[in-house]
């Protein structure tokens, strides 16, 4: 096994290094004290949110989003992240992420929660002083204020930093003066603290403020009509004359961008994990959905179709809790390590959320489409009651919708993580050249016909993720060297890249997840685990051959093309699978059990 | 003011049971368990009752070392310490007696728990615990106020309810809506880490029933719905199908 110690992992390594099971955080591995967190906040969204949903997103009764949000700080659920000292609980990156997943199941509420406790709340924690922090934190740990984060513009959305919003110095020194008009603002209706982002007169780039709503100058339009999360509150927001005062700039002048990207950051992976909650409650819904609807005489989820997908729902909702929490657990673990060296504690979790950035935007954007996969093939199982409002699958279908577009839609963060990978290499950050050269050097040296010994479990799958691997060097390596500085123009490639770069990333995190709780509870224990995890790799395999032809195709010619080709057929070679029999095998299970059974 | 609460650790109301070993043991295998509902409501009236009279709440629980996480839950809700008597809980009589034998030890003023299990339902307990301590047992109580040392409730019977006064020591069978169920917060269950948890062995080995076997209740069958209009039809189901008539 390799001899890596899990320190040495970097963020985007992962496409460069082995990982060894031992050294990721598996879900099962919740402790009790956390798993009674989930269950607590599990009991919180059923009696409060679930019960009256409608209620909730017919948005006819103001005050009812706000009171339930008061409950959730009652609980403490909105102080998960914030440290003791400003009246939080400093629960560790992945229970907060944990909580985030449960709260996923709350449709519209977990924009309102994520709104709040992410973007909202963080800024001050990661970048306020200490005058900031006590002030405010306390108020928005316990519930006392809500707050929300406002950058996106009528004319700036994924630019962010193009932003007119303007912030002048007052005559007397002691304010800044604050015009303009922010756009999607979720929490905005029943905000009392704002973050704003604007430029300091003629400034290139962003400032960050604490702006109170009783400053003054702040005016709203109506409740924005939407497709999905209706009862989340989205509003534009004025700014006329809005007097701040100075000690309420955010950071240093000038620093806007940069806390507006960390925060998104960590919004992102956060975002990943609050998938989780809806896509387990969808998968259940659609089991016992499909057991009871009989057709033809017997109970729909006979028929192989619809076993096919309730596993395939699974199976993806796996692999996404796979990388969430392997990915958590990197970051906490970086958190400490940095804070023991004897960074300060904000520093240190910035740094180590920067560092898997590249992860991050993985456990988005793949949250995201597992998500609205699982939603549509909730409708579809549910056939006409899918498109009825009187069931749940309709809600869920448009509530999804949303995560594919906010916190930086997919396209941007997708583009993100291969341009992060690629500057990264660039400053010699992450070794990618070098492999890249010996994975070209490859292509044209005789294959080699060494066989792997495939009785042992994942062996055999643990070398086509490496394979994977290879396929990922190659096309990025000639695709950087081809396009060079024209690769950013190039986005479908960019595209094809990153796809390959998330199917890698949640194959390989699904196959370490079962190695380990192999290793834990034994082969028959873990029976379906195994199953599912050798269907995803098998899906990815097809998913990182399409994307890579597409690219080849796209930047490379004639001989070079060829040999391309050749490589990839080599590095994609699989064994055949019989994925009907490992698909029923788990839709058997999930259906005995009566819902999603793997968390 | 003491309270000791007793409660049961139970599979979740929406759990599929199935049965190993010859039908003599429930199935574990992905069975979640939860504090007993009604449990659960005598639980949340004790919290209340400790927020208005400063009472101190302790827990129990009969049985094996797995039920610990529901004891960690409830002084999660807010119990102060926990005991368990380290035993499975055989049957009703088994588990009355380490009951008493606990209270004897600490002379609570009240015992409250839920009017019965879900498990097996037996709702014996309470009455038991009462006859060997020698006060009054009183159930399903659906609301309970303390004064002095008289306790006011009100118990559900045969078509209304019935208003009665008691003094202290008693033990009362809860059930809705005595409380509201209480969700703990997340600064409770950290605490609950570094609350006292007691194990006991239990006092006495009594047992009165063996269980032979489970069985599962037949699976429902599936409805009919006739037309109203369609009598006839009615009268051949019910003759050639559900030969009844
Ligand atoms: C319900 C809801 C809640 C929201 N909450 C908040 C909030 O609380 N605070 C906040 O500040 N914002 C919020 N937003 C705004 C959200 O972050 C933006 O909508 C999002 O970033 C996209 O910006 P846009 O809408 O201007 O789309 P555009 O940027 O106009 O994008 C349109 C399309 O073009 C693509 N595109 C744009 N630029 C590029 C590029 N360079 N390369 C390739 N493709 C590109 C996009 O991917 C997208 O497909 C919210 C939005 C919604 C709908």
């Amino acid at each position: 096994m390799s001899q890596l110690t899990k320190s040495s992992i970097n963020g985007g390594e992962f496409l460069i290094k082995e990982t060894d099971a031992q050294d990721i955080f598996i879900f099962e591995e919740f402790n009790e004290e956390q798993k009674m967190m989930a269950q607590a906040c599990q009991d919180f969204v059923d009696t409060e949110i679930h019960t009256r949903i409608e209620e909730i997103d017919s948005m006819k009764h103001p005050e009812l989003v706000p009171s339930i949000f008061k409950k959730a700080g009652e609980l403490g659920l909105l102080g998960i992240s914030v440290p003791e000292a400003y009246g939080g609980l400093g629960m560790s990156f992945n229970t907060s992420m944990l909580i985030a997943d449960i709260v996923g199941a709350a449709g519209s509420f977990s924009t309102t929660y994520g709104a709040h406790t992410g973007i909202g709340t963080l800024p001050i924690l990661y970048y306020g002083n200490e005058d900031q922090k006590s002030k405010y934190l306390p108020k928005l740990a316990t519930g006392e204020w809500a707050a929300c984060y406002c950058l996106t513009e009528p004319d700036a959305g994924s630019d962010a930093n193009s932003g007119k919003t303007k912030a002048v110095l007052s005559a007397d020194g002691k304010h800044y003066i604050i015009n303009g008009q922010k756009m999607w603002i979720s929490n905005a209706g029943f905000a009392d603290l704002f973050i704003v982002f604007a430029k300091i007169d003629d400034d290139k780039n962003l400032s960050a403020f604490i702006v109170e709503k009783t400053f003054g100058g702040i005016t709203m339009n109506e409740e924005e009509k939407k497709l999905g999360i209706k009862g989340s509150s989205t509003r534009q927001v004025f700014f006329n004359d809005c007097k701040v005062p100075v000690e309420n700039l955010l950071s240093d002048r000038g620093n806007g961008f940069k806390i507006a990207v960390n925060i998104l950051n960590i919004g992102r992976i956060k975002l990943g994990a609050g998938v989780l909650g809806g896509c387990r409650t969808v998968a259940s819904h659609a089991i016992k959905y499909s057991t009871e609807r009989k057709q033809f005489g017997v109970s729909i989820n006979t028929f192989g179709a619809i076993k096919q997908k309730l596993a395939e729902m699974a199976i993806r909702t796996y692999a996404c809790e796979s990388l969430c929490y392997r990915a958590g657990q990197d970051i906490e673990d970086r958190m400490q390590a940095l804070a023991a060296e004897g960074m300060p504690d904000a520093e240190a979790k910035l740094k180590a959320l920067e560092q898997f950035a590249i992860e991050a935007a993985i456990a988005k954007v793949h949250g995201s489409e597992v998500l609205d996969y699982v939603v549509d093939q909730g409708v579809q199982i549910y056939g006409g009651m899918g498109y009825s409002a009187d069931a749940p699958m309709e809600r869920a279908y448009r509530d999804a919708r949303i995560s594919r577009i906010y916190e930086g839609t997919n396209e941007i963060n997708r583009m993100l993580m291969v341009g992060m990978l690629l500057k990264r290499a660039m400053k010699g950050e992450i070794a990618l050249f070098e492999p890249a050269m010996a994975v070209a050097n490859e292509l044209t040296s005789v294959p080699s016909f060494e066989s792997i010994d495939t009785s042992e479990l994942f062996a055999a799958e643990m070398d086509v993720i490496k394979k994977l691997k290879k396929v990922f060097l190659m096309v990025g390596g000639k695709a950087a060297m081809a396009l060079a500085d024209k690769i950013e123009s190039e986005q479908e490639v960019m595209m094809n890249l990153a796809d390959i770069m998330i199917e890698i990333y949640a194959a390989e995190s699904a196959i370490l997840r079962t190695q380990k709780l192999v290793s834990q509870r034994g082969e028959e224990a873990a029976a379906h685990q195994i199953a599912m995890s050798k269907v995803y790799l098998f899906e990815a395999v097809g998913k990182i051959e399409q994307s890579a032809k597409e690219a080849i195709g796209a930047f490379a010619k004639g001989d070079e093309q060829k040999v391309m080709l050749m490589g990839l057929k080599r590095f994609t070679k699989s064994e055949i699978l019989n994925t009907k029999e490992l698909r029923r095998q788990v839709a058997d299970y999930m259906i005995e059990k009566g819902k999603y059974p793997f968390s | 003011m003491k309270i000791l609460i007793c409660i049961t650790h139970v599979p979740d109301t929406t759990s599929k049971i199935q049965f190993t070993d010859n039908n003599t043991k429930l199935d574990k295998n992905g069975v979640q368990f939860i504090i007993g509902p009604y449990d659960d409501y005598a639980l949340a009236r004790a919290v209340e009752l400790k927020e208005q009279l400063n009472a101190t709440l302790t827990v129990l629980n009969v049985g094996e070392a797995e039920t610990e996480p529901t004891l960690r839950k409830a002084l999660a809700i807010g119990a102060d310490d926990a005991i368990r008597v380290n035993a499975f809980p055989k049957d009703s009589q088994f588990v009355a007696e380490q009951i008493a034998a606990i209270a004897k030890q600490n002379n609570y003023d009240l015992i409250m728990m839920g009017r019965e299990s879900i498990d097996f339902n037996g709702g014996m307990v309470h009455g038991m615990v009462g006859e060997l301590l020698g006060i009054p047992s009183i159930s399903p109580v659906m609301k309970l106020e303390i004064e002095g040392d008289k306790v006011k409730m009100a118990r559900e019977i045969e078509g209304g309810k019935e208003y009665l006064e008691a003094k202290l020591p008693l033990v009362a069978g809860c059930q809705e809506p005595i409380a509201e169920w209480k969700i703990p917060n997340m600064r409770g269950i950290m605490s609950a880490r570094t609350k006292p948890l007691t194990v006991v062995e239990p006092a006495s080995q009594n047992v009165a029933t063996e269980v032979i076997n489970f069985q599962l209740p037949p699976a429902k069958g599936t409805v009919k719905l006739v037309d109203k209009d369609n009598v006839a039809e009615l009268v051949r189901l019910l003759k050639n199908e559900a030969k009844v008539l």
